[in-house]
């Protein structure tokens, strides 16, 4: 049998060849025949959930909550050290100075990513603006969210913390930060789908080994990981139960 | 059970009020008009057990609201009540929480030195194997508008 592996389509697109490289690893560590499969859009990505094609899955933290309630999956492990942050930006000559100066019918850009989307309209809540008085500006990437500052065709970005960090220096000078979330609970997690459930354990200590393993060091830095954490079913749901409470 | 508040805790001028609580204590409050802005882009987190014992907060949570982490866990979360806060917005937290809902609301918070922040606040019902085992909030920054019209509104509901 052969296994699908699949990576949230939020991944930073240089670290691509990572996944590939990862995944190699990963099947000769387990004896094992998986596959890697990346969807370009969270609609893809859905649809292949939907239809219980998924066994492995880097999950962002608002599909880990579909993906454990609905769907029986569990988790492995996390990024070490890493967690889920957003910023809102805007162009560095606007004349915001804070986000209570931005007003209603602002043209908001985003991703489809609804992680960061659910953090960023947080963040807009205290110039009491909401997916109800705001005009969305959709991007297919981050890049393009800044874009759409800097071009003037959006009034404020909100943009994944670790995308905005490694824009390049021109393009982050042409901008400005407003906002910076500070949640550090909320994270991506490697997880386990009902097919592969019974070699949990396994898996989870193979990860666990890698930074210690003479090839899976390398492979992690190409992941920009120093290596995996585990991440136990209690802190999992309390991670949903945030975004729950986030997402009302 | 929690201890009166000690006028060497407080920063500036106060006042003082008996709050009587559901579980039939009652505590002695002093608080000021210092009013200590919510930071941008944190979240205040804490969980409780069924009854409302405070069970884990974050760092936000301890900054906020001035108490050490130790003075926190294991206290009732009425320890943040402030004089100002109708009954009525907590009676319908719980009944709201009890029925297995979200609730949401803004709360005026009282410190530890006696002056108070403002938070959006989100509680819903930690369900683990179908049974309740405590419940989970999460205070954001409230927009000011919401914030003026609940310090206007909330002392016509005491
Ligand atoms: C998860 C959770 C969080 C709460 N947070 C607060 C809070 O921040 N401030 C507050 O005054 N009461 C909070 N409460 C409500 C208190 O438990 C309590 O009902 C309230 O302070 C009024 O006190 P009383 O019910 O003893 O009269 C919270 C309750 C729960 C379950």
């Amino acid at each position: 049998m052969t296994f699908l592996f699949t990576v949230s389509p939020d991944f930073a697109p240089d670290r691509l060849s990572g996944w590939y490289i990862f995944n190699t690893w990963l099947q000769k560590q387990t004896d094992s025949a998986i596959h890697l499969e990346m969807y370009n859009h969270y609609q893809q990505l859905h649809q292949a959930i939907e239809a219980d094609k998924i066994d492995l899955i880097y999950a962002n933290p608002y599909d880990a909550a579909m993906l454990v309630r609905n769907k029986g999956f569990l988790p492995l492990v996390k990024a070490q050290g890493q967690a889920d942050e957003a910023i809102v930006a805007v162009h560095a000559d606007s004349p915001a100075q804070d986000v209570a100066d931005l007003q209603v019918n602002s043209r908001v850009a985003f991703t489809d990513d609804p992680d960061v989307r659910l953090m960023g309209m947080i963040m807009l809540e205290p110039a009491d603006l909401d997916v109800g008085n705001i005009v969305p500006v959709l991007a297919d990437s981050h890049v393009l969210v800044a874009k759409h500052l800097l071009k003037g065709e959006a009034d404020a970005g909100i943009i994944l913390a670790e995308a905005y960090d490694n824009l390049s220096g021109v393009i982050r000078k042409q901008l400005r930060v407003l906002v910076r979330s500070q949640i550090s609970v909320i994270h991506h997690s490697l997880m386990v789908g009902p097919r592969l459930q019974a070699r949990r354990g396994e898996l989870r200590q193979v990860l666990l080994n890698m930074a210690a393993d003479e090839k899976g060091g390398g492979v992690l830095a190409a992941l920009g990981f120093s290596g995996w954490q585990a991440v136990d079913d209690e802190e999992m749901e309390f991670m949903i139960d945030l975004m729950d409470t986030l997402n009302t | 059970m929690i201890s009166d508040m000690k006028p060497e805790d407080i920063v500036g001028d106060y006042r003082e009020a008996e709050l009587a609580f559901y579980d039939g204590s009652r505590r002695k409050v002093l608080y000021t008009e210092l009013e200590t802005p919510y930071p941008d882009g944190k979240l205040i987190v804490s969980t409780t057990t069924p009854e409302g014992v405070i069970r884990q907060v974050n760092r936000a949570f301890v900054e906020m609201s001035g108490y050490s982490e130790a003075e926190l866990i294991g206290a009732p979360h009425n320890i943040l009540r402030h004089p100002d806060m109708p009954a009525a917005a907590f009676k319908d937290l719980w009944e709201t929480v009890l029925r297995g809902e979200k609730w949401q609301g803004y709360v005026k918070n009282l410190r530890k030195d006696g002056g108070y922040y403002w938070v959006k606040a989100t509680v819903i019902p930690n369900v683990r194997g179908g049974k309740v085992v405590g419940y989970t909030s999460v205070r954001r920054k409230p927009s000011r508008t919401k914030v003026d019209e609940c310090a206007k509104l909330y002392p016509t509901l005491r």
